[in-house]
């Protein structure tokens, strides 16, 4: 499967997922622990999500770590895969995952940087073992005939949606 | 590209709105989210400079309703017109599942409109996708302008493959659902297609 290929998740993928960010808030002390994908697509997040808004979150993190994609070419780097900024209360560690996703983590003065690192470290070889899982399954099934959910969209649906 | 979330049922695509500075893609963005629905919306966010040019991106996500028990969210992003921001331009197209060109119909912007559209025929290859076949509308903005450029020629210059066309004064709101609903209803034939 090529990165520009669609990204599909399954209930099985997403719960395994959760399990795993919701270990690594507690392991790594924590606030938020959240998964989203580099074209800025949320995938999964643990601790206190509501709190924040986690839609610009994902998308201003992708952005974010686009533009240091782009820096790192610049000046012959592959990528930065680790991003740190440091707030008077809050930290934001960012760091990238198989190629296609970025994990980010949000702490304040209950956890430290070193704490951080290590357990990131340990549960990016999970995240990305997931990854792959979900990425066999999801050509398993679409090399398979098992339809998609839109294969059967018709026009009518479609225009349902502009109908107001 | 597209993100099938099986557990949330839900959808997400990202749609980018292109073109030449000053066209008027923010002032789209923009009156979407006046007129939607709040439950509807997300945040707006510009990361613009002080005199409020798109610096790097506009962003705003919008439900667009159920399709088939799938929630379907339209990620809409603007990208950065003034022609020295390429670098940042191309970032944005990652990823992209449908593509809005908006021209600016002012006769002296007709250059500035065909070297946008070049570019974005260059930037979208070079993220691995082909402008002839990705879901794309084109928007003619400022027609209440006196200076504007006739729309049969206009049509000539940038129409190039019968792509939807829609006049459009963005400012009041005129052709801005139209275009969004055009490019979206593209873009779900594209998922079915799939």
């Amino acid at each position: 499967m090529t990165v520009d290929s669609s990204l599909v998740m399954y209930e099985e993928e997403f719960e395994k997922i959760t399990l795993l960010l919701n270990r690594l808030r507690v392991d790594a002390s924590a606030k938020i622990v959240f998964l989203v994908d580099k074209n800025g697509q949320q995938i999964a997040g643990a601790g206190e999500i509501d709190q924040v808004d986690t839609t610009s979150l994902a998308s201003l993190t992708a952005g974010n770590v686009a533009a240091t994609d782009g820096l790192a070419r610049l000046i012959g780097e592959k990528e930065f895969s680790i991003l740190f900024h440091e707030g008077r209360k809050d930290n934001i560690h960012i760091s990238i995952v198989g190629q296609r996703l970025i994990l980010v983590v949000i702490f304040d003065e209950r956890s430290s940087l070193g704490l951080v690192r290590l357990r990131v470290r340990k549960a990016s070889g999970d995240v990305e073992r997931i990854l792959s899982e979900m990425e066999a399954k999801a050509a398993e099934i679409g090399a398979s005939d098992a339809a998609s959910p839109f294969a059967e969209i018709t026009d009518e649906d479609i225009d349902a949606l502009f109908s107001e | 590209m597209s993100f099938i979330n099986y557990a949330a049922r839900e959808i997400n695509v990202k749609i980018v709105f292109y073109g030449p500075g000053l066209c008027g893609k923010t002032t789209n963005l923009q009156y979407i989210y006046e007129k939607s629905n709040p439950q509807q919306k997300g945040k707006l966010i510009s990361l613009a400079t002080e005199t409020d040019r798109t610096l790097f991106f506009d962003f705003l996500p919008l439900d667009l309703g159920s399709v088939r028990g799938f929630k379907t969210r339209f990620h809409l992003y603007t990208v950065p017109g003034q022609v020295f921001y390429d670098a940042s331009r191309k970032l944005i197209l990652k990823g992209v599942d449908g593509v809005v060109f908006v021209a600016d119909s002012q006769e002296a912007r007709m250059d500035a409109n065909v070297e946008s559209l070049r570019n974005l025929d260059d930037n979208l290859k070079e993220n691995g996708f082909d402008l002839r076949v990705i879901p794309y509308v084109l928007q003619f903005n400022k027609r209440d302008l006196p200076t504007a450029a006739p729309v049969d020629e206009m049509y000539r210059l940038l129409n190039f493959k019968s792509e939807p066309t829609f006049e459009a004064v963005a400012t009041q709101g005129m052709g801005v659902f139209e275009t969004l609903k055009a490019v979206a209803k593209q873009v779900l034939y594209e998922l079915r297609r799939r």
